[in-house]
């Protein structure tokens, strides 16, 4: 069976141990974990976490049975699967930014819609929003420029709301 | 408003509440103002063990015997990491058990104070779920809610972990008469759909089998799989720990299949065209091979828990529910339709010629042996003097295999074995947990001469509580069945299996204060099985048995089923 990816979001209690739990049980079963993002919800007892994972059919679906399965988890939903969504990640990346190469690293940053949120004498940092192929692009661009350091934030997705009524 | 009063006295007030009339236990310095309460109170019982693992264990036999949620309660640290083996035969089992442990005060978590240990960490992935109780408002709900979790949906072992200050502080008392989360909703009533798909499969079935495992125990659904099998005319084969959910003598029964099964059920598994599993969750130990498993088969799979179902083999009808609930529910479009029994005597008829060919060509059984003791011949006397009604906890490795094999368990809760950890030194405290529970019946430990050293501390625990349990040891001076793989597998390369120095278990009974005896020789199985029958306190039969016995059938580890090594 082929792998695929899959970004699940999911709900689960505001409680000590919760993310341990959800750790734990991917390590424990040998699933993988691409990415994981955490934070509070509007409801501050429920944490929102959105999970990038990968696998054949029938190991997704037991990662998200094994999921539902915990008593902390509220609710797991396969945004992947269930038709179209949005998903973001945001990088920071610490580029050299020398005399000869600053013009280029700001034509790269207005093209794909980046910001410069740092200057120094040598270096920028870029902050660069969007899904995984863009900030692929654009790490692969600045690549030759000398990246010093990055930091992403991982996936966060959301389901596209349906078009017509 | 609720009554104000510690946290120690809580958990006692708690206890009372869930109807809890015995504990096992081992105090410490984290539990002891948990210990001062139950000084004071009336009603609960406290079993002192030798050791923590001994708790765990006997709170899961008492569980597993009466159905009860079972309760350990030991010390932070140690107490709480010799719980640990206990927690997780619980949890490979799904048996029903809260450990209640002592945890240094929360102002010290984190600080490697004396006698910390993360209990909650540790006990994470071998828990259904657990707690560190921080504050003492919460702890009449997450007492609630531990029993709760334990016996709802798929049972299985909670840890609250209790820190002394949350004991000594004082709070009120609102302990909550029903508890509801949002994140946990077990389904029990199963897709009307689905059941009416199952019912489908089995009218245009010709060879189908009927699967049993242990939640068919826990669901209590055991008279309902009598009524489908006896009502369908469907062969059933058990998994060891289905053991008891049909009866044993019943002819419809194939016995246990798997590793150790018989060679009729692991060819009608083999060769059916329908299997309807309840309540199993397809073991390595049961399926051999998975792509030979049930090759040819449709599978209707019943289970409490979805992860269950599509985990290990391709299922065609998956059903998520209680077993009991589904097994009714199929029951009602059986008799909904209607076709009258002769239907279904007509359609498996030669079905049944099939199987009934392959019982009387393998039919389980061993070489008597006039000279030296035969395990199985040990257990059959037992099976027939005791009228298959004994509860009977097992060790584990041979031991537990002839018990599975030769003694025909008839009713649902009276084999207590370790199916799914497979844990050495589980049957001796198990059995005292069963006695607790079972104080007017016959409660026996069919041990082997390695598991019993693993908890032998506790026959003072036994001797302490008058407990008249039996304890028979098939006493080859191997540890039998690691010997046996290397005698098939490992060109008897017998590395560390030999065990030549033991104590003399007679006269270890007698230090304890027990009843010890041994026997050599066949003609001496009947007396003394009769004997220690008959007496009303620890018994311990040492039976010296033929030493390289093996226990067969055997499929190899990761060969299909068919493939036996017969006897």
């Amino acid at each position: 069976m082929a792998e695929r990816k899959c970004t699940l979001s999911v709900l689960v209690e505001n409680t000590p141990g919760a993310l341990a739990r959800i750790a734990g049980l991917f390590s424990g079963r040998g699933f993988n974990i691409d990415s994981l993002c955490v934070a509070e919800t509007l409801d501050p007892t429920l944490s929102h976490l959105t999970l990038v994972t990968r696998g054949d059919d029938q190991i997704i679906e037991q990662i998200i049975k094994q999921l539902r399965r915990l008593i902390d988890v509220y609710k797991v939903v396969d945004v992947t699967e269930e038709g179209d969504y949005v998903e973001r990640e945001m990088a920071l990346i610490k580029v050299r930014a020398e005399k000869e190469n600053r013009e280029e690293i700001m034509r790269i940053c207005e093209i794909f819609r980046c910001k410069i949120v740092d200057v120094s004498p040598k270096t920028y940092v870029v902050e660069v929003t969007g899904d995984q192929n863009k900030l692929q692009a654009v790490i692969d661009l600045l690549k030759p420029m000398g990246i010093k350091e990055i930091v992403r934030t991982g996936t966060i997705a959301m389901k596209r709301e349906k078009k017509t009524a | 408003m609720g009554k104000v009063m510690t946290g120690a006295r809580m958990i006692v007030e708690a206890l009372k509440r869930e109807g809890v009339e015995v504990i096992f236990g081992y105090p410490g310095g984290a539990v002891i103002d948990i210990y001062d309460e139950l000084y004071k109170t009336e009603g609960i019982h406290h079993v002192l063990v030798r050791h923590e693992q001994g708790a765990a264990h006997a709170a899961d036999g008492f569980a597993r015997s009466t159905g009860r949620v079972g309760v350990a309660l030991v010390t932070s640290g140690p107490g709480a990491t010799n719980t640990v083996t206990g927690i997780a035969t619980a949890y490979m089992d799904s048996i029903p058990i809260v450990v209640l442990t002592g945890q240094v005060p929360t102002k010290l978590i984190g600080n490697d104070a004396f006698q910390e240990v993360d209990t909650t960490g540790i006990t994470r992935p071998i828990t259904k779920h657990n707690f560190l109780v921080k504050k003492i408002e919460d702890l009449p709900r997450i007492l609630k809610a531990a029993f709760y979790i334990a016996k709802t949906g798929r049972p299985g072992p909670v840890v609250v972990d209790l820190p002394k200050d949350v004991q000594q502080a004082k709070g009120e008392f609102d302990y909550p008469e029903e508890i509801h989360l949002r994140s946990y909703n077990p389904v029990y009533e199963p897709h009307m759909r689905q059941i009416e798909r199952a019912y489908q499969l089995l009218e245009k079935a010709e060879r189908p089998v009927f699967l049993i495992g242990g939640g068919v125990i826990s669901s209590g659904a055991a008279p309902e799989v009598l009524e489908l099998a006896e009502r369908l005319n469907l062969p059933v084969t058990m998994t060891l720990m289905g053991l008891g959910g049909f009866p044993g003598d019943h002819h419809q029964s194939l016995g246990m299949l798997g590793m150790h099964g018989t060679y009729y059920a692991n060819m009608a598994v083999a060769n059916c065209d329908v299997l309807l599993a309840v309540g199993a969750r397809f073991d390595d130990r049961v399926t051999g091979r998975v792509d030979a498993f049930a090759p040819m088969a449709k599978i209707i799979h019943i289970d409490i828990d979805p992860t269950s179902i599509q985990k290990n083999v391709k299922v065609d009808v998956p059903i998520v529910g209680d077993c009991k609930r589904s097994l009714q529910r199929l029951l009602e479009v059986v008799k909904e339709v209607g076709q009258p029994k002769k239907y279904w005597q007509e359609r498996f008829k030669d079905w049944w010629e099939q199987i009934e060919i392959w019982r009387k060509r393998y039919p389980l059984s061993y070489k008597y042996d006039p000279n030296v003791i035969k395990p199985q011949f040990v257990i059959e006397k037992l099976y027939e003097m005791t009228k298959g009604e004994a509860i009977i906890a097992t060790e584990v490795g041979q031991n537990q295999m002839w018990a599975a094999q030769f003694y025909k368990f008839k009713k649902p809760r009276t084999l207590i074995t370790s199916g799914g950890l497979g844990t050495m030194g589980f049957g001796f405290p198990a059995a005292i947990g069963a006695q607790m529970g079972n104080p007017e019946k016959l409660v026996i430990d069919i041990a082997g001469d390695g598991s019993i050293q693993m908890n032998i501390q506790e026959m003072a625990t036994a001797m302490q509580e008058r407990l008249p349990i039996k304890v028979i040891i098939l006493n080859n001076g191997y540890l039998g069945m690691v010997r046996q793989w290397q005698e098939l597998f490992y060109e008897r390369r017998y590395s560390q299996v030999s065990m030549a120095v033991q104590p003399d278990f007679v006269k270890l009974a007698e230090a304890y204060g027990a009843f010890g005896m041994r026997i050599t020789k066949p003609e001496e199985v009947e007396p003394a099985l009769k004997k220690i029958l008959e007496m009303n306190t620890l018994c311990v039969l040492d039976v010296i048995i033929a030493p390289e016995e093996g226990v067969f059938p055997m499929v190899p580890a990761g060969k299909a089923t068919t493939e036996m090594i017969l006897v």
